[in-house]
Formats: structure tokens, sequence, C-alpha cells
């Protein structure tokens, strides 16, 4: 079989799990907005939903392997066009994250395409690793790969894509043979890191005002109820008001109302709490969670390492995406600015998610390819 | 796809070895990470539900009060004292501080407020929660409103929000006895039961605080869904406020306004009765300030320029106003005389114009221009002959005195329906033992006698005195309220002798060439005493001695007809220079001239309210008065609670 693959290679399965969560998106993005100045944004959604199927199949088209052999290229690119979004990058909510790019128009987040890049670049890199043992030194390169991007993106700043990057290099570790010791030892120096951002004498030097008050209303947020403890306090009371049967669609107070911040976007999972009750959440993350075990599976059955990697690397961030959204939304996480992947309203984040998925789909239709 | 094993490089060859395991547990973390997370949503959505759901409650339905409209004051006739209006104060949104401090500008020029006062206003609520809008300015212009109508999209940080005022007759009618409302103060709240919240607005003085009940009515409820901003965008259910009761007034509007003009801008008061019942048909009291300014707010030096003012316009002086009565007391110590037999009905003394008693020189007020001669009891009352009483007095005894004078009335509240009376001051050999230690000294009978020394009345006292002796005995309790149950009434017992021989004499006073001779009134037996008395009072003469040059006020009660009268007018004017027949009678020959004027055309129709304001403001003269207590203190401050209100009393 030398010919491309064919249609009924795809793997529909995780197309129909994808177009279920999508469809959650859309209808929750209605009702958060229908009856307010940014009614409309749903169909906006579909029309980025439907560039970004189209991205997907086109994606998968392309032969992965060919991906793979540019990684190198791309990563240079990807650190040149961080540091042009550092120098001439557009200004929005106080970080520089976007960057026009000439005859789209459209503002573009380059940190998004920055995350499919290491996720290629971190393939490439583990499948050339030989043996089943990742050593130190290739782990401290691979962490080196992954380190300089994540500084960039930091210093735009935004924190929670720079995150992001962390369980890329994780994930790929761990399936590339990270040793158990090794994995000791890193988990402690970021037990350590983390424990230092929460101590205040440290993070005072280390992070911005605004990412420190968003620690400190995460760790108390009854104390400013009207500052900004104020958007997880109101997550969680939609989310508990919403009980086990939710309060119908359009119909809950805290969304329609507008007590839920940016809840089209990124706490979007609070307004389907609300609305849909604890059998909608059942529903939404069900979907999540089949989703990544649709990837894992796809993982699985790959023709190589290399795309496994890729499909993993792919089930890596949009799981992280799922776990700190899903967590800040119920107050168990601080606010980190992550949306959720195909509910939140975006274009950026959804055309990532969608370009995952093709490099995914890539990686099952040349399974049974020599 | 032929070109393939041309292009792809050799890194990835023969390496199909997938870790299997590791795979496996990479599904195993997802299945857990998704339980963790679906137990954190059982724990809010199914265990702290409840908790959440009335959280999110609490967050959309507001209480607001809907304030129930004060009742409205009526004169005797129906016509509208007190009303209200409706208003609007100016809020500010301070949640976000740029767009205060970019509009701000914009703001002071269209509302014309100084853009330093509207700083302090920031500056001074700065520690409030920014969630809290300010009032900035509390009874917004037409142009205020169309200003803030117009400019809605621009300037996004103003808000109205409607509220109910109240409105009194301009020019400071009936000030006094209508009092004012203000934001009810911590003692206020206390002693209301729970019907009183802070912010709340209630009667502080007079009518408006001894009637407040009736006025207040309860305030209804409005449950409204807010959005996260706070705006209302649905109302659930309301519970309408109950309007607060109206109140018919004894007062008559058009006797009223005949006594605040005439009185015009001297200080001093004026108090009309009908003594057959008690109402009080007009009550003046000048200077008056305007209640309409304090309607709004009041900021806390306009209030201490109000307190500190020489002339005390914050003092209700017919009733606060405690003075000694002059020769009008000379009516009691002649009723004490007839009715005690001492010294006999036949009684004469000679008037040289002065007497010695004691060693001490008393002078008749005629000293140095005439003398009386003889003098019996009808002509010493016309002539308000100081020698006779003093003879009579000191027959008497300070305790016969005290005893008619406290029968009476004075030293006690009449009982009027208003809260700030003050009872003035009967003295007798007992209060001296009392609260100087010291016993009476004679000498100072013959002062009380003439109505100087200790003695000191309000002018409702004395017009109550003066009408209860011509209804030969009978004192109704002085009221404004026209339905008040069970109105007091005193009863001395006076021989009917008396009363014919003292009302004569008043009648006297004005139509046989007494004192009051320039009030004769065609028609109309009007009678009454005037008195003349020195400022100062017993206790400060001593204290301030006799550098001091004080004008005497001046006093005149009159009544008509001479017996069973249906009016009594008592009028003070302070400070005059004049004889109390000259400065205070024409007041009293004025309202008692409207009082026959409009009883005459009462057949041929209604008069219709007409308002001439009286302009109390300017006047020159100086005020000493004894006040024993500040009516009101200043607890009104410029503070910025929605629903309270502002403005300056100009001075």
């Amino acid at each position: 079989m030398k010919d491309a693959p064919g249609t009924r290679d795809y793997d529909w399965w995780l197309l129909a799990i994808l177009a279920a969560i999508c469809a959650l998106g859309v209808i929750e993005i209605y009702s958060a907005t229908h009856g307010s100045a940014l009614a409309g944004m749903h169909m906006k959604q579909v029309r980025w939903l439907v560039i970004g199927f189209a991205l997907m199949f086109a994606l998968s088209r392309l032969d992965y392997h060919l991906i793979l052999d540019q990684a190198p290229i791309l990563y240079l690119l990807g650190i040149t066009a961080l540091i042009a979004v550092l120098l001439v990058g557009h200004t929005r909510f106080g970080a520089k994250r976007w960057i026009n790019v000439p005859g789209i128009g459209e503002l573009l987040q380059v940190s998004e395409l920055v995350k499919l890049i290491i996720i290629i670049v971190l393939a490439r890199f583990f499948a050339e690793v030989r043996s089943d043992q990742l050593d130190l030194r290739d782990l401290i390169k691979a962490g080196l790969l992954v380190g300089v991007p994540l500084v960039l993106i930091l210093k735009q700043p935004d924190l929670g894509t720079a995150l992001v990057l962390i369980p890329l290099l994780v994930v790929g570790a761990f399936l590339a043979g990270l040793q158990w010791q090794h994995a000791a030892a890193f988990s402690l120096a970021g037990v350590l890191l983390v424990s230092a951002v929460f101590y205040p004498p440290v993070s005072r030097r280390i992070l911005k005002p605004y990412q420190r008050e968003r620690i400190t209303s995460f760790l108390h947020p009854e104390e400013d109820a009207k500052g900004s403890g104020y958007q997880l306090l109101q997550s969680k009371i939609a989310v508990g008001s919403g009980g086990f049967w939710g309060k119908g669609f359009s119909n809950g107070s805290q969304n329609q109302l507008g007590y839920i911040p940016v809840r089209y976007s990124d706490f979007i999972m609070s307004a389907w709490a609300e609305e849909q009750g604890f059998k909608g959440v059942l529903l939404a993350l069900g979907l999540y969670m089949a989703l990544l075990l649709r990837l894992v599976q796809n993982a699985q059955r790959a023709k190589d390492r290399a795309g496994m990697f890729l499909v993993m690397g792919v089930a890596a961030a949009l799981g992280f995406h799922v776990l700190v959204n899903v967590a800040m939304v119920i107050g168990a996480m601080p606010v980190t600015g992550i949306p959720l992947p195909l509910m939140s309203y975006g274009g950026s984040a959804t055309l990532f998610v969608f370009l995952a998925i093709g490099l995914v789909m890539n990686v099952r239709l040349r399974r049974f390819v020599n | 796809m032929l070109a393939r094993g041309v292009f792809v490089s050799y890194w990835f060859r023969n390496d199909n070895r997938l870790p299997q395991a590791r795979l496996a547990i990479a599904s195993y973390i997802i299945v857990g990470m998704i339980g963790v997370l679906l137990l954190g949503f059982w724990k809010l959505q199914v265990i702290d539900a409840d908790k959440y759901s009335s959280l999110a409650e609490r967050n959309r339905v507001r209480y607001i009060p809907v304030i129930a409209p004060r009742g409205r004051m009526l004169d005797r006739e129906g016509r509208v004292l007190v009303d209200n209006r409706p208003s609007f104060s100016v809020l500010l949104l301070r949640d976000e501080p740029a767009q205060v401090e970019k509009h701000l500008a914009g703001i002071s020029e269209g509302l014309g407020m100084p853009l330093d006062d509207l700083r302090d206003q920031l500056n001074n609520t700065k520690n409030l929660p920014k969630f809290q809008p300010i009032i900035i300015k509390p009874d917004a212009s037409p142009a205020d409103v169309a200003f803030i109508e117009s400019h809605r999209s621009d300037i996004p940080v103003l808000e109205m929000i409607p509220v109910q005022r109240r409105r009194y007759l301009p020019g400071g009618f009936l000030a006094h006895a209508a009092g004012y409302v203000g934001e009810v103060s911590e003692q206020q709240i206390e002693a209301s039961n729970g019907k009183l919240r802070p912010g709340d607005f209630a009667g502080k003085t007079g009518l408006e605080r001894q009637y407040n009940d009736l006025l207040q009515g309860t305030d209804g409820m409005r449950r409204v869904v807010v959005n996260s901003i706070g705006k209302e965008v649905d109302r659930l259910s309301t519970q309408e406020a109950i309007s607060g009761k109206q109140i018919l007034l004894t007062i008559d509007y058009d006797l009223q306004q005949v006594a605040e003009q005439s009185l015009g801008a001297r200080p001093g008061a004026a108090v009309a009765l009908d003594p057959r019942t008690g109402e009080v048909l007009a009550m003046v009291s000048h200077p008056a300030l305007d209640p309409n300014d304090f309607a709004v707010r009041i900021s806390a030096d306009d209030w201490k320029s109000l307190n500190e003012d020489r002339q005390k316009p914050l003092l209700n002086r017919a009733i606060q106003a405690q003075l000694a009565p002059g020769s009008v007391f000379k009516i009691v110590t002649a009723t004490a005389m007839l009715e005690d037999k001492n010294p006999p009905e036949s009684f004469t003394t000679f008037c040289p114009g002065y007497a010695t008693f004691y060693g001490r020189q008393f002078k008749c007020w005629v000293y140095g221009k005439s003398s009386h001669g003889v003098v019996g009891l009808h002509k010493a009352i016309l002539e308000s002959c100081d020698i006779f009483f003093y003879n009579a007095g000191m027959r008497l005894g300070i305790d016969r005195l005290s005893y008619y004078g406290s029968k009476f009335g004075l030293g006690h509240k009449t009982g009027i329906d208003l809260p700030e009376e003050l009872p003035g001051l009967m003295p007798s050999a007992e209060w001296v033992e009392r609260v100087f230690h010291r016993k009476w000294y004679a000498g100072e009978t013959i002062s009380v006698s003439t109505g100087q020394g200790a003695v000191i009345t309000t002018p409702l006292q004395l017009a109550r005195m003066i009408g209860g002796i011509a209804m030969g005995g009978v004192f109704k309790q002085p009221h404004l309220l026209k339905d008040l149950p069970n109105v007091g009434e005193e009863r001395v017992a006076l021989s009917e002798q008396t009363v014919e021989k003292i009302t004569d004499a008043m009648y006297g006073v004005v139509n046989e060439g007494g004192t009051g001779a320039a009030l004769k009134l065609a028609g109309v037996e009007l009678s009454g005493k005037s008195g003349t008395a020195q400022v100062i009072g017993y206790a400060t003469r001593e204290r301030v001695g006799k550098q001091k040059k004080f004008e005497d006020n001046a006093w005149f009660v009159g009544y008509a007809p001479r017996r069973n009268p249906e009016i009594v007018v008592c009028v003070l004017v302070q400070e005059s220079g004049k004889h109390g027949g000259e400065a205070a009678g024409p007041v009293v020959k004025e309202v008692i001239k409207a009082y026959y004027d409009k009883k005459n055309k009462k057949t041929q129709g209604q008069e219709t309210a007409k308002s001439k304001r009286p302009d109390s403001r300017n006047a020159p003269a100086r005020v000493a008065v004894v006040a024993r207590r500040a009516a009101l203190k200043p607890e009104e401050s410029a503070a910025v609670v929605p629903a309270r209100a502002s403005a300056e009393p100009r001075r």
C-alpha cells in the first residue's frame, strides 16, 4: 500500500468525540453571550471550528515524517517569532502575545504555534534517543530545547502557555525511558520551585505583581471577594449552585448576570457546570477522557516511536489544558489564563488544537504504511 | 508517494519498539485525573450545593427599600403646609478610578461643582469599597438631569437615583413649628425598636419629630435581580410602601401669614391660640431658617455657623424663649390680689414715679417723665403703674404670687405637642432655698410682682395664661394637631368678680386710653396687656453687672372679645427698645383684625392662600435669650450615604 491513505483510515471515533466537545462549547458560548453585547460570538467560534477542521485535514495529508524532518528549522522559526513578538508584538490585556500576520490581518498568538513546534521538536528529539533508558545528558538537552522558548514566553508574559511546555517535556521524557532517580530529583526541584512561588519573600522577586495577586487570591479567595479573589469565588459559586441537575440552558444566574468572569472563554466550564449541573460535567469530562484515551490508543498503535511521541505530545498538551483549566474553575488552582480546549472561545487556541489533532490523524493514517 | 524513501531521513528507521507499559500508565493517569476533577465537582455540586446556591441567590437578588412618602401637613382648612417633591441624587460610580479621573473635569463643569469640591468628596470616601457609588450631588437641578441624560454614553461614571424630599413653604414659613427631617441618629435607631435603619430619614425637630410615627409610613421592599455590575435587570416582587398619614393642623394659613409678615424682620415670636379649645392658630418665631435647606444635606460647617449664630435661628422662640414677662405679669399680681382680697380691692397708692422699699429705690416706668398720681387697680392695669403693683406684691408676698403664677402655668410646660418646649421659671422661696441655698429677699418680691427678677416665661405660656384667665379660669392645653385626642384642661377657681374686673381692665388697656390705646379696633373688643421687660434675667444680671446696656423686650398679649375670647395672641419683639404696646401691640392687632376680617367674610367664600414671604434674614438686633438646652445636635455631616441630602444653608 503505497498510495495516500483513504478516508476510512481516519479516526472517526476521535472526530466524533471532537465534534461533540465542540458542540458543547458552541452551545455554551451561545448561552453565555446571546443576551449581551457579545451576542453572535458562537458563530465566530463556528467559523474558527470550520477553519480548524480544514487545517486539520490539510495537515493530516502531509506525512509527519516530512514535518519531523524540518523540526530544526521549525524550532528556529518559532524562537525567531517569539523574539519578534517581544520586539514588535501587539500588546493586549497587558501582555505582548499577538502579532499581525500580513494579508490575513488577524492577530495571531505566536505562542500557540510554538506549542505545536515544541511537540514536533520533542518528538524528533526523543525518537532519536536510541536506548530504552533516557540518560541525564539527553534529559538536560531536552530541557534546554524546551527552556529557551519557555523563558521567551514567560517574558511576554504568559505564564499559562509557558507552563504547558513543561508537561510536553515530562510526558516525552517519561515515554523515552526517564529513569526513576532522575524523575525523583526533578520532581523535588519542581516542588521546591512551586513552593518558592507560593512563598512571598521569594515570589516577590520572580513574579509579576498580577501573578502574585492571583496566587494570593487563590490561597485566600474569600478575603478579597470583590477584588481578584472574586473570579475564583464566583466561579465556585456558579459551579456549586448548579447542583446535580443544573439550572438549565441559558438559565444560570451567575452566567447570565455576568458574575462568572470571561464566561465564554477561560471560565466556560463554570458556565456549563452551572447550567447543566453535575450530569453535564460528567458528560463533558467523559468526552475529554474519551478524547485523551483515544489519543493514547492512537499512540499505542503508531507505526514508530516518532509518531507515538507526536501523538503523546498532543495528548500531554491537551490533558494539561483540561487539568489546569478545570481545576481553576473549581477553585483548586490559581487563575492562569489557560483555556479549555475546543470549548473556550478563541481563534488561536482552537486552531492549535485542530492542528495538533491533524498531527495525530497524520500518524494514524500512516500506521500501516511501511 | 514513491519518493518517500528518498526524503525520509535515517533517524526513525527500524524504530517501532513502543513503550507500551508506560503508555498504559499514561492512560491510567488520564482516568485518574478526570476522576479527581469529577470528585472536585461532586464536592461543589452535590455536597456543598446548598451553600453555593444561597451564595448565588445572594449575588443575584438585592433588597431595595422603597421609601414611603412622608405624610403631608395641612392647615385647618386643608391647605398644604408641608409636602414632598421628587428629586434626583447624582451618583458617581467609582469602580474604575481611571475613568473617574478622566471625566472629573467634565463632571465639574457639567454639574457646576468646583473641581476641588469633587476631589475632596473622593478623598473623603476613598476608604469605602470601590463598588459603592458616592452621592456627589444630592439634589440635582433640571439642568443637571439634562446634562447626565445627554452624556450617558460619554460619561459612564454618572448615575442618578430618584428620591423624595420634603418641601416646606418658602421663606421659613411656619419653619419652627413644622421642624425638619434629617438622617436618623443612633439614639433614634435604638429607640425605634427596629423600625428605623441607618440612612433613614426621620423628623428631627418640631411637628416632624413629634408626629414622626404618623408621618413616616412604612417603607416597602423591592426584590430585584441585579447583574454583576449591580444593574437591575429584573424585578421579582414588590412590597408596596405605605405612605405616611397626612396630619391636619390647627394652624390657620392666613393668620400665620399675617403674623409672619407683621413680625417681619424683627427677632421675636408670635403665638395665636383659640383659648376655648387650645388650638394654636399661628406660631411664628423669627429669625427663621429655611427647613428646605435641611431637606437635603447640610455640611458640618454650615451647621456650626447656624448653631453659633447670635440670632439663634434654630430657636423656636414661641416655646423656647424664656424671658421676663414684664408688666404682663401684673395680671397675675392683680388676680392674686382680688382673689386673696389682700390688699383689698379698694387699695390705692400714690405714684410719684418711684418708691423706696427696704432702703432701695424702685422706679415706675414713667419715672422722670411724669407720674401716675393716685392709682387704683383699674388704672394701675390700664397705665401699667409699677408702684401700685410693687405695693400689692409686697402685701401678697412671694408665696402667694408664686402660688398664682404657678397655677396659671408659669414655670410649667404648657404641654403643647412640640418636643422642644421649655418651662420658664416661677420663682419661690422654696426655689431660692433649693438652688441658691439662701433665704428669699423681700426686695425680690417687688421685682417679681411686675414681672421682673427671676420670673421668666415663654410667649406660649403668656398666651395660654391670659386666654385662660379671660375664659374665667379654664386653661386648655395648647396643641397643633387638629384631632388631638384628650386635650388637657386645667381649671383654676376664680370668682366671677375677679374675672370681670381683670378683663374690664384689660379692655381698658386698649379702649380706655391705656398703654394699648393705639390698638383700638373698630367693632372688636380687643383687650390685652402690654409688657416691657429688661432683657437680662435675674441670674445674668448678677453675672454681667450693669455695665452693659440692653434694649428692652416688648410684649403684648391681646385677645378678643373681652370675655370668653375666641382668640388670644401673644407677641414678643426682642430688644426693640420700645414699649410693649408700641412694638408688639400692632402685630397682635393685625392678627386679631385678620381673624375677624376672615370670620366676617366667611359667608362670601373661601380666601385663597397667597404666599408672600416675610424676610426674616436681615434683622440687625441682638438677641439674648435664656435657652437652657440646644434642641439639636449637628448629626448631619457631609458624608456619603445614598439617600442622604445636601445643600447649604446660606450664611
